[in-house]
């Protein structure tokens, strides 16, 4: 019960915080930090625990979640942390208290791109990065949306791979368009790019192409299973 | 320096494209300090960033072909530019000691794949294998006056229990080897911070951001030009250096160098071999400039 309610304390303490954040930059905040002010939205966390998210991200990323004692040089040393609606540290901390549908709904899973800082830095020796991305494995598996360029982007990446057996940069820009309908995407670069010659038109010909289509047939006939 | 300099050399996707010329400079100043490549015969790309992101069996198999056909030529040392390819290779290594995950991969894959073979960056096989005192002894053009700051991006040493190379937070193989060579280096405070990755394309502005960073830090202590050992790192900061730029109302003029390229330049090969010509952001008025701190001296003299 103790554990349960210093829980809710951290979650109540967060948005506390975020109030004072709010306050720390003028303008655009002023409203928000005012609501945060008369009113703290609070959540019984008890409600949301899912143990079986807790024990699933522990098995697939072969890392002890209770080791994460919430010092936050994780988030400290994260480049993408302005751009994350949680941090790193706090999905660790939602993680541990098992709040999947929180976790996985977040937009900082998409915008990892696993540079290693928070795994390089963790005095705990927590991969932390191979948390976020097994956190994005599973929110993949359980369709959550995410970030709609970025996955289109990944999704384009390893469609290139699997019809080419390499990635075939130009093929890839086509299909990440063709799904975004963002035309202009890099357009600018072409001028600069193209007497380079460093852009091909045409994908190199490897004779396993049909070796790689066939392990990403397989891995699509084991994800149905 | 080691006996044998004798490795499977794996290039990568975008040697074939936007790097095309840290392939040609790695080839070229490889072939000048007698160090074999042996090109595996059939490679296909290891699955890089968006395979681990969607799945690290798919992301292995993927890496796991290729370590296979090291396997089979004969040979147990793999040497890769790019330090994405790198992370991925190796991963698929360490991973796949474990019994369940191997079979899981090798499920994947049309038959069981031997993944000895270890994998080294080129930047490793240079400063542990040759050395930097014997690359030293080659130098024919050394590069004096130019005044550099080595770039080594996220993961070339992270996380370095699996890469096992130099320093994690302050790495300085490429300070040594650019000093080595003659250029000055400045100490880059930045040269493990990320530079956006593969962000470019879906999140500009993070790029734009983080690589902004870079370059005006780069151009506050006074580097003419960054070096770099990543092809992501090296297009981000050099193809999109107009776009950063435009959004960040700036105006850098910083060319974006392939260590490879410099280490080239200092063994005398010529600009054509090293793609000098390929880089977006001209190195022309800097390269013109080097040895001219040497030519005032000889002349005061």
């Amino acid at each position: 019960m103790r554990l349960q309610n210093f829980l809710e304390m951290r979650v109540f303490y967060s948005h506390i915080l975020s109030g004072i954040l709010g306050a720390a930059q003028p303008g655009i905040r002023m409203k928000k930090e005012k609501a945060a002010r008369t009113t703290m939205k609070v959540i019984n966390i008890n409600l949301s625990y899912n143990s079986h998210f807790v024990t699933e991200v522990e098995e697939e990323s072969g890392q002890k979640l209770n080791l994460c004692y919430q010092c936050g040089k994780c988030t400290a040393g994260c480049p993408y942390t302005d751009e994350y609606d949680i941090s790193v540290s706090q999905i660790m901390r939602l993680t541990q208290a098992g709040q999947k549908d929180k976790v996985l709904n977040a937009n900082s899973l998409w915008l990892c791109a696993t540079c290693e800082s928070c795994t390089a830095r963790c005095p705990n020796q927590i991969d932390v990065a191979r948390i976020m991305d097994v956190l994005r494995h599973m929110a993949r598996r359980q369709g959550y949306t995410g970030i709609r360029t970025v996955k289109t982007f990944w999704d384009s990446f390893l469609n290139s791979v699997k019809s080419n057996g390499r990635v075939f940069e130009v093929g890839l820009l086509a299909h990440y368009i063709s799904q975004t309908g963002r035309f202009w995407t890099d357009i600018g670069l072409g001028p600069k790019v193209l007497p380079k010659g460093k852009i091909h038109f045409m994908p190199t010909e490897m004779q396993g192409k049909k070796e790689v289509t066939k392990i990403f047939k397989r891995f699509k006939e084991e994800c149905a299973k | 320096m080691k006996k044998s300099l004798n490795y499977a050399y794996y290039p990568g996707c975008s040697s074939t494209g936007t790097s095309i010329e840290y392939d040609m400079s790695s080839r070229a100043i490889c072939a000048a300090l007698d160090i074999t490549l042996n090109d595996v015969p059939d490679w296909s790309c290891c699955g890089s960033t968006p395979a681990h992101t969607v799945d690290h069996s798919l992301s292995s198999a993927l890496s796991a072909r290729n370590l296979d056909q090291v396997a089979s030529m004969g040979l147990d040392s793999c040497v890769t530019p790019c330090p994405s390819c790198l992370a991925n290779l190796k991963t698929a290594k360490q991973r796949m000691k474990d019994g369940d995950f191997r079979d899981k991969v090798n499920n994947l894959l049309e038959k069981p794949a031997d993944t000895g073979a270890d994998t080294q960056s080129v930047l490793q096989i240079l400063v542990e294998d040759y050395g930097v005192e014997n690359i030293q002894k080659k130098v024919v053009k050394p590069l004096t006056g130019l005044v550099v700051a080595a770039y080594y991006g996220c993961i070339i040493n992270r996380p370095a229990e699996l890469m096992q190379f130099d320093d994690h937070e302050h790495p300085m193989a490429m300070d040594t080897l650019m000093e080595a060579l003659g250029a000055t280096v400045i100490p880059f405070p930045l040269k493990v911070e990320c530079c956006g990755a593969s962000f470019g394309i879906p999140r500009k502005d993070v790029v734009m951001r983080l690589s902004g960073k870079l370059l005006s830090t780069a151009e506050e202590i006074g580097a003419m030009a960054l070096v770099t050992a990543c092809p992501l790192c090296q297009m981000n900061l050099d193809m999109r250096q107009a776009q950063i730029n435009k959004a960040n109302e700036a105006n850098h003029n910083i060319p974006i160098f392939y260590f490879t390229q410099l280490v080239g330049l200092a063994l005398g090969l010529s600009e054509k071999e090293l793609g000098i010509d390929k880089l977006c952001v001209t190195p022309q008025p800097i390269l013109d400039s080097i040895g001219r701190e040497e030519n005032l001296k000889e002349k005061a003299a």
